[in-house]
């Protein structure tokens, strides 16, 4: 099967697990018994709790891919981890919008300074900077060199961000709790579908996005054969 | 080993020599750290019993944007005559640059905080009456894990185009648990404590400043590749 053929196959695939989660979400999954008021609000744990996941994959790339560029020099691996964080940064905005809308009908409140909100927070500005550095270097060695540096720095920051956070937080203690949800077995599976839905997903944002940087390789190349013949 | 300090040390004499004949980052820095404070007591009522609570926020974040001013500097005024080849292409451990360049930025840094943090209690009014051993120790775990990193960083952004700015953005969330640690544990000395109530924190700062000294050691030899 051709690159393109199997690309295709992806496509489909991430469709239609998209469309069994959402008919799961909505219809499947029972509504939680102990919210009164607004229980449909409590559907967006699916998505919230999916896209969370992704941006902690996403990141985990960029790190593996850091380490495997500055290891063996090939731009592949560059190229990898620049589109993991591209996608990463998306999902990541997403938790981060999601999370508000959730907060706001559970709490009464947009915004909670709790440790996995914050330290999402914390996560997007270190991968905003990832990007910020790779528009700021000069030349294509030079980008992925700074990038892969970043990108292990960034990543080994994260646990020691979120045992600050924790910590810092219990010092000065929230009227709220989040946490245990109590997800019946239906929901549960409705989850992990979601879950894997999402995953696909990225995995197909992956892939087009690394044929995106293949295609501009090409016409880099093609370019300077034309200028090569002037 | 004894080669390996040796080149450190003349590392750091030279960014020390350099920066007393001139004088030009530490005073910058000292102006710029009082300015913080003055621009925090114009948009905070500094008569108020209250201000106390924040009086920690107020010196970290002052010492921090003061630190940024004299990391930016440490590598950008390597790249003036083009030193910084003269530098990568002297015979020692690329590594030696880095903690060179750590060492003379930590006594700078703790230079502008030693001579200001009185300041700023005085200016604010405030007494301290806990333990003097253990806010050095505070100021300097701080500084060092804030430096470490920064030294680190800096190196990478005065190779961009846009170094300048470029720098605390990529500094800052590198260093939350910096900022969040010593002013929670100066927080803590200003009320009063002691070694008991900091130590959880202590323990986060120290873990932080080996992380961020051994990983930047590891990397060092990936930013100065020519």
């Amino acid at each position: 099967m051709s690159v393109n053929g199997a690309r295709t196959v992806l496509g489909g695939a991430t469709f239609v697990a998209l469309l069994v989660a959402l008919y799961m979400v909505f219809i499947f999954a029972p509504l939680p018994a102990n919210v009164s008021d607004f229980p449909e609000v409590q559907k967006i744990l699916y998505f919230h709790v999916s896209v969370a996941w992704i941006e902690f994959l996403a990141f985990f790339v960029v790190f593996v891919g850091s380490i495997a560029y500055l290891k063996t020099r090939s731009r592949r691996w560059d190229v990898l981890a620049a589109a993991s964080a591209e996608i990463g940064i998306v999902y990541c905005s997403l938790v981060l919008l999601t999370g508000p809308v959730w907060a706001k009908a559970a709490w009464n409140v947009w915004w909670t300074w709790d440790p996995r909100l914050t330290t999402t927070l914390i996560l997007w500005f270190i991968y905003v900077a990832y990007l910020l550095i790779r528009n700021s270097a000069e030349e294509d060695e030079k980008r992925a060199r700074f990038a892969a540096v970043f990108g292990i720095i960034g990543f080994v920051d994260v646990p020691i961000v979120f045992m600050a956070i924790r910590w810092w937080r219990t010092i000065h203690p929230l009227i709220f709790e989040g946490g245990n949800v109590g997800l019946s077995p239906k929901m549960t599976a409705t989850l992990l579908v979601s879950i894997a839905a999402f995953t696909l997903l990225y995995f197909y944002f992956l892939v087009i996005r690394l044929n995106i940087a293949k295609l501009r390789l090409e016409v880099t190349q093609v370019k300077e054969e034309l200028r090569a013949e002037l | 080993m004894n080669q390996f300090l040796a080149s450190v040390k003349a590392i750091v004499w030279k960014d020390l020599k350099a920066e007393f004949r001139t004088k030009e980052m530490l005073s910058s820095m000292l102006i710029f750290a009082f300015l913080v404070i003055v621009t925090f007591s114009f948009a905070f009522n500094p008569t108020l019993e209250s201000i106390k609570q924040i009086l920690p926020g107020i010196i970290w974040v002052a010492f921090l944007f003061s630190g940024i001013l004299g990391l930016n500097r440490s590598f950008l005024s390597e790249h003036n005559n083009e030193s910084i080849q003269g530098l990568m292409l002297a015979p020692v451990d690329r590594s030696a640059i880095y903690f060179g360049k750590v060492v003379s930025n930590f006594c700078l840094t703790t230079l502008i905080e030693a001579v200001s943090l009185p300041i700023f209690l005085i200016l604010f009014d405030f007494n301290y009456s806990a333990s003097w051993f253990w806010l050095t120790v505070v100021v300097v775990s701080g500084t060092f894990g804030f430096v470490a990193v920064g030294t680190f960083l800096a190196a990478l952004a005065s190779n961009t185009r846009s170094s300048e700015v470029l720098l605390p953005i990529i500094l800052f969330p590198i260093i939350i648990p910096v900022v969040i640690g010593s002013v929670e544990m100066t927080k803590l000395l200003f009320a009063g404590g002691g070694l008991a109530e900091i130590a959880t924190w202590l323990r986060v700062i120290a873990v932080f400043d080996v992380v961020f000294l051994v990983i930047p050691f590891l990397l060092f030899e990936y930013l100065l590749e020519a």
